[in-house]
């Protein structure tokens, strides 16, 4: 091997085992800091009883209603999302002409790149006044169903809100390898049903859908695992508390989320706090592993392509 | 339900491109027609303008008129899913829809009528589509599996099982047996001189043997250089076409001294 190839191979070797390290670095780091705080006795460590860890037994009794609190938003954003998303992605795929298509995936790609906290100032100033006038209705004719009950907010600080801007945040994800994945459906399919004497529609129905089923629930997965990480918006737009709740449409009723309660009580804490704070984040490192390892794993069982790969890094 | 075409002076435009220049033909009902030509001569192209699946193209369109018993195709107000419905297509690879069985194939086309079907009507129809497809008794037992389990061969009688399940007045092959070996290319054959009786049929092949197998009538198609736009040049009796035909490069063609 000339020495030019051997230099090249070790770099990008090197690189490649880089990712590796870095991953068990973090993995090791949440480790061993969360240690501490998970085996501490919580009722009777006097650095647990002021301040965030105030008043909880275990670590486990702080960790649950933000374990909640990250996967119950997350799903809202999902459940207000995800469809726009992959309508978005089919009208590119298949209904757009072609010059609209592109201005608009390049669009979509562009809304991936607006930061966070940009995302939480629109919440707060757009997002939230406009809304309450849904929320209200929402209240008054479905209130009978938990999650639009309670005392209906008038400051727009809510689930609904903090959910609705994270559905945001994950459609360019979404959007983008279900765009992919739709593109790549067999011209053979396509015209098979078109022949056959369907719509455009119904064209959809039987060969795109179909061949993209797999596709699209590993797109929505890994926009569920955008959105548990999603900090700034979350802490900006809704006032929460530690608690198990299904209410969306209140002030008091928001459950915190691990991502946004790190973020807003780690100035505040004392060494042992910080350490329970990390350990609540290993809990979401846990979670958000899962949901893109599942994600991950549904696309190569599937037979994804390179192309998909690709498109699911971005 | 076999109708008669009629293509009066057609051209095919992709974009700004003409493809294929002043096409005149009429081809009876109850025959079998085979278009034969060098690659890109446009013979493919134009079998999709009999049932405007060419509109599939981006760009592509057409001037002139195709009728089916006196109905322009291309009248103002015509909705090519219906034109698609009344002419079925067959393609060069078999392309059943692979996550549905084979009873599901058969009934895809069907169901989109959005009839509802009694269940004994859907049996008798994928019975006797099957059985107009030489399918039948190959499948009967595994009508619930994937239809991509079956052979080449097997997946495109499915196709065309799937094609005559909607009853067209007409069906269009695009090469079908291209991609077939010689014992799966002979059942399609013999499937095609039983569908005569029913169905106007147009087959695009580049098989000659299998055109003179087939057919009762032959087009012969050409281009006279790349760039230039393909035209029908012969279109006679396939015993004429292959015998003694009118026009010389027909006779080259035939005769296998070019394309």
């Amino acid at each position: 091997m000339r020495p030019s190839d051997r230099i090249f191979r070790v770099l990008s070797t090197g690189s490649a085992g880089l990712i590796m390290v870095i991953l068990a670095g973090v993995a090791l780091f949440l480790i061993i800091k969360a240690g501490p705080a998970i085996v501490a006795n919580w009722s009777a460590n006097p650095d647990l009883a002021g301040g965030t860890t105030h008043g909880y037994t275990s670590f486990w009794s702080y960790v649950g209603p933000l374990v909640w609190g990250t996967l119950f938003s997350s799903l809202i954003a999902l459940v207000l999302g995800a469809p726009v998303a992959i309508g978005i992605a089919l009208f590119i795929s298949h209904y757009a002409p072609r010059r609209l298509a592109g201005v608009l995936g390049y669009l979509v790609d562009l809304l991936a790149a607006v930061p966070s906290v940009v995302f939480g100032l629109w919440g707060i100033f757009v997002i939230r006044p406009f809304i309450i006038p849904f929320q209200d209705w929402l209240n008054h004719y479905l209130g009978w169903i938990p999650l639009f009950s309670g005392q209906v907010s008038q400051t727009g600080s809510t689930m609904l809100a903090g959910g609705l801007v994270l559905a945001v945040m994950i459609l360019p994800i979404i959007t983008s390898i279900s765009r992919e994945i739709f593109l790549q459906t067999p011209k053979l399919h396509e015209e098979a049903a078109l022949a056959l004497g369907s719509t455009r529609w119904e064209m959809v129905k039987l060969a795109v859908f179909p061949y993209a089923r797999s596709g699209i629930l590993s797109a929505t997965l890994l926009g569920l695992g955008r959105a548990l990480g999603e900090t700034m918006a979350i802490a900006m737009i809704i006032s929460p508390a530690l608690l198990f709740s299904v209410r969306i449409l209140t002030d008091t009723g928001n459950s915190q989320t691990i991502a946004a309660n790190a973020a807003l009580n780690f100035p505040e804490s004392n060494p042992l706090q910080r350490d329970a704070l990390i350990a609540t984040g290993l809990a979401l490192f846990v979670i958000s592993f899962g949901v893109n390892f599942i994600a991950r794993w549904i696309i190569s069982r599937t037979g994804g392509s390179r192309r998909l790969r690709k498109a699911g890094s971005r | 339900m076999s109708k008669r075409i009629n293509v009066r002076d057609l051209d095919v435009y992709y974009s700004d491109f003409l493809a294929v220049e002043g096409v005149s033909m009429t081809i009876e009902p109850r025959t079998v027609t085979a278009f034969i030509g060098p690659s890109g001569c446009g013979k493919s192209t134009f079998l999709r303008t009999l049932n405007r699946m060419h509109e599939v193209i981006p760009g592509a369109r057409v001037r002139g008129e195709v009728l089916i018993d006196g109905d322009n195709l291309y009248a103002p107000g015509v909705d090519p899913v219906l034109v698609r419905r009344q002419v079925g297509m067959v393609f060069q690879r078999a392309n059943p829809f692979p996550t549905m069985s084979i009873r599901d194939n058969v009934l895809a086309g069907v169901k989109l009528n959005s009839r509802r079907m009694p269940k004994s009507d859907q049996d008798s129809l994928v019975e006797r589509s099957l059985r107009g497809a030489n399918l039948w008794n190959e499948v009967k037992d595994r009508l619930q599996l994937p239809g991509s389990g079956l052979s080449g061969g097997q997946q495109q009688r499915l196709c065309i099982a799937r094609a005559i399940a909607v009853s067209p007045d007409v069906l269009l092959m695009d090469e079908p047996c291209s991609a077939l070996d010689p014992i799966s290319t002979l059942a399609i054959e013999d499937l095609i001189e039983e569908l005569k009786q029913d169905y106007t049929i147009v087959i695009v092949t580049h098989n000659m043997q299998q055109a003179t197998r087939v057919s009762d009538k032959t087009a012969f198609f050409n281009i006279a250089g790349s760039g230039k736009p393909g035209r029908l040049i012969e279109y006679d009796d396939t015993a004429t076409i292959f015998t003694k035909p009118s026009v010389q490069a027909t006779e080259d063609y035939v005769s296998g001294r070019f394309g």
